[in-house]
Formats: structure tokens, C-alpha cells, sequence
């Protein structure tokens, strides 16, 4: 195993190298990028056979991972033989036998997602849209101490918000009178849903930054002081040389006044 | 009769075996759904592997036929290539030359390729968001005017600072996630779960048929 | 062309390079602010307190890389939690590049408590399957996984030893990417299993902030009992677990970050409208 200072300055630059897109797309970049694919594909391959194809599929049906005693389970060839259909689709004349394999795929998760959505989406959210919008013991008009919790406006606003976003998706009549007051109230929830996402959706691209400076300016630096000091400084030297060409080629090609 | 009716017989089938036996709590009906569910797990194994030897066999055809940018799909397949080997190897070879255990070459190219490539490729994201935000985010109209208005306040109440300029930006973010966020995003979650509905269904009983393609 | 113009058609290059100063800035003196914890973050920490001493999780570590930053130090975080109670620990992944960093932070925390591999918690690894592990793993999760990361059987492992499904854990915590993930956890396991406790599973999720808002729903209707959302999510449940990590440190990037966001959309408002009423 290589010490941890040369795995992180090849952490390290692999990141710079990603890095330099922001710049220009560049060979260094490419280069990375299709190494990086290479790598993660391969990585796949190399997990789902230890983790699933010789555990679930190869040991059994050989029995040689079973319980003592436990014989081969000769009923996994069907799942191997509906496994090794899905190859047929690389010689053009059998590429046909891949719907079988295909079908019982999507016949299982067709049949996975009518009931995750049934019984895991639309009974429990339609049951939590049922809440009382008149004051009550347990449901104060407002709670100061808690906003966000559950008070008779709240809820108003909730079933109220409820409804009309659901309006809005409602196509088969035209968006008029009732419907369209409804489908635009809807709208407005819709788009405060929206920005609120958009909030949170920059919170987590700048996260993922955040991390990858950590490891800039922290973790590498920490393994290899110098090293990641002198490619770092490179790589800002190489950014503002390419700067500079870039600008004074620019200046050439661009044609001054008679 | 086979390349159509029999798959479609399949979808119908296996999916309404996965349905019903939610239903039926008969011995034999739940150790034949367990029994599916195990061979999915399989067989989604090799649909995964399929992807790959895609991804291996179109770059071997680039790099034979000296297509564009053929060099930068020598060292993706020298990747494949050599981490298929170093991972599979392990049933063959030992640690730390083969094997994906902590320690092993597969598991260090993992931790210092892998993870910073796809980490960074993920972070260019914050730059070009910036980029729009400058650029593309217009408050044109009431409804934009709103989504700006509940991102802003989402924004700033979410994070240490919000709280400084104002205590109240912290349960006024919660309030906007908890409430009308709540409603719509709900209501959002019942409508996709009707359309999944739906569409589980069609699939099932052969009336979506787009996944077999053509003939 | 006029400066609001040019302004507004600006090389987007100089944009980034205001982004990576801003960020550079908390590095080279930290803002050291205040974390505030929501009440979702107070129930993730709540249902792991809830489990008794002795008792197992299962932790679902559903993430890659790219999403490592937010959710790797909510993983050390949950796992701080449960070992400091004596509390075991199965994990696995659902996406295949999960299983190397679990491990990851298994190595980190478990020391620290003197905890023991295969005794105390396992990796079990990766398994494809999606929706159809998750089911399965309800009925019977020594047949979905019969061996862990490394290749050991499971019947061979002390901790697996009384955990045959989701009845034999007190709590599912998922930690989770996209997909498959909480939603899926919630729609196939949510409702249908009991825990060692005879009660419905509880589920608590720590996810991306883009899977966040959407999740808000599921807390609201009692499907999760907990959620961490994002960056701040994990340094809601870092200080709830008394520790000082990443997720902590980067709020100070993320406070900057934000708020330049906000700048820059007010900023080229500004200049969109002032160009407009020029032209006019």
C-alpha cells in the first residue's frame, strides 16, 4: 500500500485537474475525465461480483457457501439463465431473447412501485392532509412558541395549499372560474416550493465545494506540506499564464479603429 | 409470439404476482414472492455489468477506428481494464495486489480517484450556479418575485449567518419548509404517486409497451 | 456598449473567481458562528437516544462520492450516537460506491469507543436490487446479505447472530443520496414492518439538501421520525452529538457562499432592470 502522502497528492492533483474546466475544457481535463470513467466502471464491475454475483448467485448454486448440509440451490439457474439473456442483445440475430429478461425486470418493479406508491406515498399523504382547521383542544389557532408546528392556521394553509397545488395538475378541464382561481393560488405555493428547493439546492453544490477545498487546503497540505503547496501554486501560475495568452490573443484578432 | 406476446406475458405475470402477494398471506404465495424479489436482486446485477461492457466495447471501437478524441479512451480502458482485474482478481490472487478490502490497490484507487474525481466533478456545480444566478435569474413576474423572495429567505435562514442579521430569518425558513413548502411538495408526492399508480399498471397489463422497443 | 451591459455579459470566469475567494475567506480566518438545530435534526438525534442500550440499527449508508462532503460526517455523527450507547450497528449501501466509505467511517469511530468488528457492528456491503433488497431485507436479511464487505459469511459474525429482519432492529436510519434512497425506504418498509419493539419501524433520514424539501412532507406525516438536511444538517447533528467536524467548520464557506448567491441575484436584477428602463 502507498503512503498516505503520495495517495493524497494524487488526490490532490486528480482534483486540480477537474478544476481546470472551469478555465477552458484542456487535455489535462479529458484526460481525467475518461480516466475517471474507466475507473468508476471498472470499480462497478469489480463490487457486484464479490458483493452480490459470488454471495447471492454462485456460492449457493454450487453450495459451497450454504449452511452445513445445505445442497446446491439448482432453482438459481433460472435467475443466471434470465441474467446471461440480457447478453443476447451483442449478436444482432439472438438480441431478441433480452425482452425476456427485460420483462421480468420491469414486471418486478412495476409491481415494487404500484405498491410503494399506493401504500408508502398516497394513502399516508392524503391521510396527513386530514387535519383540523378549527381551533380545538391540542390545536391552538397559533402557537408563538412553535410557528411551524401544528395550529389551526397552519393547517388551513396546509389543506388549503394542498388542494390548490393539486388543482393546478388537474388538465382534463380548463383552468376557469373556481378551477382557475384554485389552479393559481396553486401556483403561487408551487413557486415558493420551488424557490425554497432552489435555496436548499445551493446549499448542497456548495457543500460538495466546501468539500473539496478541505481537502485542498487542509487534508493535502497536512500529508504532503510542500508538495501540495508547489502544485497548488503551479496550477494557479499555469491559470493566470493561460489568462494572459488568451487575452493578448485576443487583443490581436480584435480589429482597431481606421 | 416469443419476441412480443411471451415478454409481455412476463411483465403481466411477475408484476401481478408482486401486487397480489402484498395481499395474500399464504405460505407458498409469500416464499414464491421472496423468490422473485431474491432473483431481481441477481439479475439487476448483470444489467449492471451490461452497462459496462457497453461503455469497454465502445472504446475499443473508437480507439481501432482512430474516431475523434480517440487517445483520451486509452487510459479510460487501461481503468476498466485494470481495476476489473485487481477486483475480480481477489477471488484468484490475494491482498494487497487483489481484492476490494480496505488496504488493497483497488480500494486506494477508489479512495484517490474515484472519490476526488466524481467529489470535484460534482462541485464544478457551485461555480455555474453562480454563474446563472448572475446571469439567467430574472424576477420577470409576481410568481418568479415569489420564488426569488422564499429562495432568499430559505437561503439566508438555513445558514449561521441568517440568524445574525436577523433572529426571526431561522423560523421564518422553517415555517416556509414546514408549511407552504409542506403543502406543495405534498401534493406533488400525491400526484406522482397516482401517476405511478397508473403507469405500474399499464406496464403490467401490456398497455405501455415502449420498453420491449421495436420490432 | 453601456456598463450595466457589459456588466450583465461579463466573462463568467471572473464570476468564479469571486466564488473561490469567498470560499478561500473562512479558511484563512474562520467566522466561528453560532450552529442553530432544527426540530427535524432534534428528532434524528431523539429516535437514536430512544434505542436501548444493547439494542441494533441498521444503517442504510445509500451515498457516493459526490455527495460525501454533506453526508460522511452525518454517518460519523449517527454512529458517535450509537456507540457511545452501546448501541450495534448493522450498515450497508444500496449504491455500489457506499461500501468503501462506510467502512471509512466505521474505522474512525469505532475505535474510539473500543468497539469490535463483527461483534459490535459490520459492513456488510453492497447489493443491487434497489426496492427489492429493501423488501427483502424485511423477511430476511441474512439471505440478501450472506456475506459481508469482506466475504465472511454472516452466520460466522456474533453480531448477526440475532438478526434475522427488520423485527430483530429498533431503528432504520437511512442516510441517503437520491436514488434508491429515504423515499424508497419510506415507501416500501415505512408502513409495513414492525421493530423489535412491536411498533412500526421508525425511520430517520439524513440526506442531500436537494432531496431535503421534499422529505419535509414525510416528517410532517409521520413516515420519518427525523431529518438532516444537507451541510447544515450534519452540523444540526454534529453539535447535538458534541462534535466538532467538517460539516461544523464548512458552515462558515456555506454563510459566505450564500450570501454572495443572494448578491449576485439581486446584482443582476439590478442591472437587468436599469439596462431595461435605459433602452426605453
Amino acid at each position: 500500500m502507498l503512503p498516505e502522502s503520495i495517495l493524497l497528492t494524487l488526490n490532490g492533483l486528480f482534483t486540480l485537474a477537474i478544476l481546470s474546466f472551469l478555465f477552458r475544457d484542456n487535455p489535462i481535463y479529458k484526460f481525467a475525465e475518461h480516466l475517471f470513467i474507466g475507473v468508476a466502471a471498472g470499480y462497478a464491475v469489480g463490487l457486484e461480483w464479490h458483493n452480490v454475483f459470488l454471495p447471492n448467485l454462485w456460492r449457493p448454486l454450487t453450495g459451497a457457501g450454504g449452511a452445513a448440509g445445505a445442497g446446491p440451490r439448482l432453482i438459481l439457474l433460472i435467475p443466471f439463465a434470465i441474467g446471461l439473456l440480457m447478453y443476447s442483445r451483442f449478436v444482432s440475430r439472438y438480441a431478441w431473447l433480452s425482452r425476456w429478461s427485460l420483462a421480468f425486470m420491469v414486471g418486478a418493479y412495476a409491481g415494487l412501485a404500484v405498491i410503494g406508491a399506493a401504500q408508502g406515498d398516497f394513502v399516508p399523504q392524503v391521510e396527513a392532509t386530514m387535519l383540523s382547521v378549527v381551533p380545538r383542544a391540542g390545536t391552538p389557532l397559533w402557537d408563538a412558541t412553535n410557528v411551524s408546528g401544528p395550529s389551526a392556521i397552519n393547517n388551513l394553509i396546509l389543506v388549503l395549499g394542498t388542494f390548490a397545488s393539486l388543482a393546478y395538475f388537474f388538465f382534463s378541464r380548463e383552468h376557469k372560474g373556481a378551477l382557475g382561481g384554485a389552479a393559481r393560488l396553486g401556483i403561487w405555493f408551487l413557486m415558493v416550493s420551488f424557490g425554497a428547493s432552489y435555496g436548499f439546492t445551493v446549499m448542497a453544490r456548495y457543500s460538495l465545494l466546501i468539500g473539496r477545498f478541505d481537502l485542498l487546503f487542509i487534508d493535502w497540505p497536512a500529508a504532503a506540506p510542500g508538495i501540495a503547496q508547489l502544485c497548488m501554486a503551479f496550477f494557479v501560475l499555469a491559470i493566470i499564464v493561460a489568462t494572459l495568452l488568451e487575452v493578448r490573443a485576443r487583443r490581436r484578432h480584435t480589429p482597431t479603429a481606421p | 409470439m416469443l419476441r412480443r406476446e411471451f415478454p409481455l406475458a412476463i411483465t403481466c405475470v411477475v408484476g401481478l404476482f408482486m401486487v397480489i402477494g402484498l395481499f395474500v398471506p399464504e405460505r407458498h404465495f409469500t416464499a414464491g414472492r421472496t423468490e422473485v424479489e431474491s432473483w431481481a436482486i441477481i439479475i439487476r446485477a448483470f444489467a449492471a455489468v451490461l452497462g459496462v461492457a457497453n461503455i469497454g466495447r465502445i472504446s475499443y471501437l473508437r480507439i481501432s477506428r482512430r474516431e475523434h478524441e480517440w487517445v483520451y479512451h486509452v487510459p479510460l480502458l487501461i481503468g476498466l481494464v485494470g481495476m476489473i482485474v485487481l477486483g475480480v482478481g481477489g477471488s484468484l490472487g490475494s491482498a494487497p495486489l487483489f481484492g476490494i478490502a480496505e488496504g488493497t490497490f483497488f480500494n486506494d484507487l477508489y479512495m484517490n480517484v474515484y472519490v476526488p474525481m466524481q467529489g470535484t466533478m460534482f462541485a464544478l456545480l457551485a461555480f455555474f450556479i453562480a454563474s446563472a444566478a448572475f446571469r439567467a435569474f430574472r424576477v420577470r413576474s409576481f410568481e418568479a418575485g415569489l420564488l426569488a423572495l422564499a429562495a432568499l429567505l430559505v437561503m439566508l435562514g438555513r445558514v449561521p449567518i441568517g440568524a445574525e442579521i436577523w433572529d426571526q430569518l431561522p423560523l421564518i425558513s422553517d415555517w416556509i419548509m414546514n408549511i407552504p413548502n409542506n403543502a406543495a411538495k405534498r401534493a406533488i408526492l400525491i400526484g406522482a404517486a397516482l401517476g405511478a399508480i397508473a403507469t405500474g399498471l399499464k406496464v403490467i397489463l401490456g398497455l405501455e409497451r415502449n420498453y420491449l422497443g421495436g420490432e | 456598449m453601456s456598463l450595466s451591459n457589459r456588466l450583465v455579459n461579463l466573462d463568467r470566469r471572473y464570476i468564479f473567481f469571486v466564488i473561490l475567494i469567498v470560499i478561500i475567506i473562512p479558511y484563512i480566518r474562520p467566522l466561528g458562528l453560532p450552529i442553530r438545530v432544527s426540530r427535524e435534526a432534534e428528532g434524528f438525534f431523539s429516535a437514536i437516544e430512544k434505542v436501548p442500550a444493547g439494542g441494533t440499527v441498521l444503517l442504510a449508508a445509500d451515498y457516493d462520492p459526490g455527495s460525501m462532503p454533506e453526508l460522511q460526517p452525518m454517518t460519523l455523527a449517527a454512529l458517535d450516537l450509537c456507540f457511545r450507547r452501546n448501541v450495534k450497528v448493522v450498515g450497508f449501501c444500496l449504491w455500489p460506491a457506499g461500501p468503501p466509505l462506510l467502512n471509512r467511517a466505521l474505522s474512525q469511530v469505532a475505535p474510539r469507543y473500543g468497539k469490535e468488528y463483527g461483534v459490535d457492528y459490520v459492513n456488510l456491503g453492497f447489493k443491487e436490487g434497489q426496492e427489492a433488497v429493501m423488501v427483502r431485507v424485511g423477511s430476511a436479511l441474512p439471505e440478501v446479505f450472506p456475506a459481508d464487505y469482506n466475504g465472511t459469511p454472516v452466520s460466522t459474525l456474533p453480531i448477526m447472530q440475532d438478526v434475522e429482519n427488520f423485527s430483530s432492529v429498533h431503528l432504520l436510519i437511512s442516510i441517503s443520496a437520491g436514488y434508491p434512497g429515504t423515499k424508497e425506504w419510506v415507501q416500501q418498509v415505512g408502513q409495513r414492518f414492525q421493530n423489535a419493539n412491536r411498533e412500526m419501524l421508525p425511520i430517520v433520514s439524513g440526506c442531500t439538501a436537494v432531496s431535503a424539501p421534499e422529505y419535509y412532507a414525510y416528517v410532517n406525516a409521520g413516515q420519518l421520525d427525523g431529518l438532516l438536511g444537507g451541510l447544515a444538517g450534519a452540523a444540526e447533528i454534529e453539535k447535538l452529538a458534541g462534535v466538532t467536524g467538517t460539516a461544523t467548520r464548512g458552515m462558515d464557506g456555506q454563510s459566505l457562499a450564500h450570501l454572495i448567491i443572494i448578491a449576485f441575484i439581486v446584482l443582476g436584477n439590478l442591472l437587468y432592470f436599469l439596462g431595461g428602463r435605459r433602452k426605453k
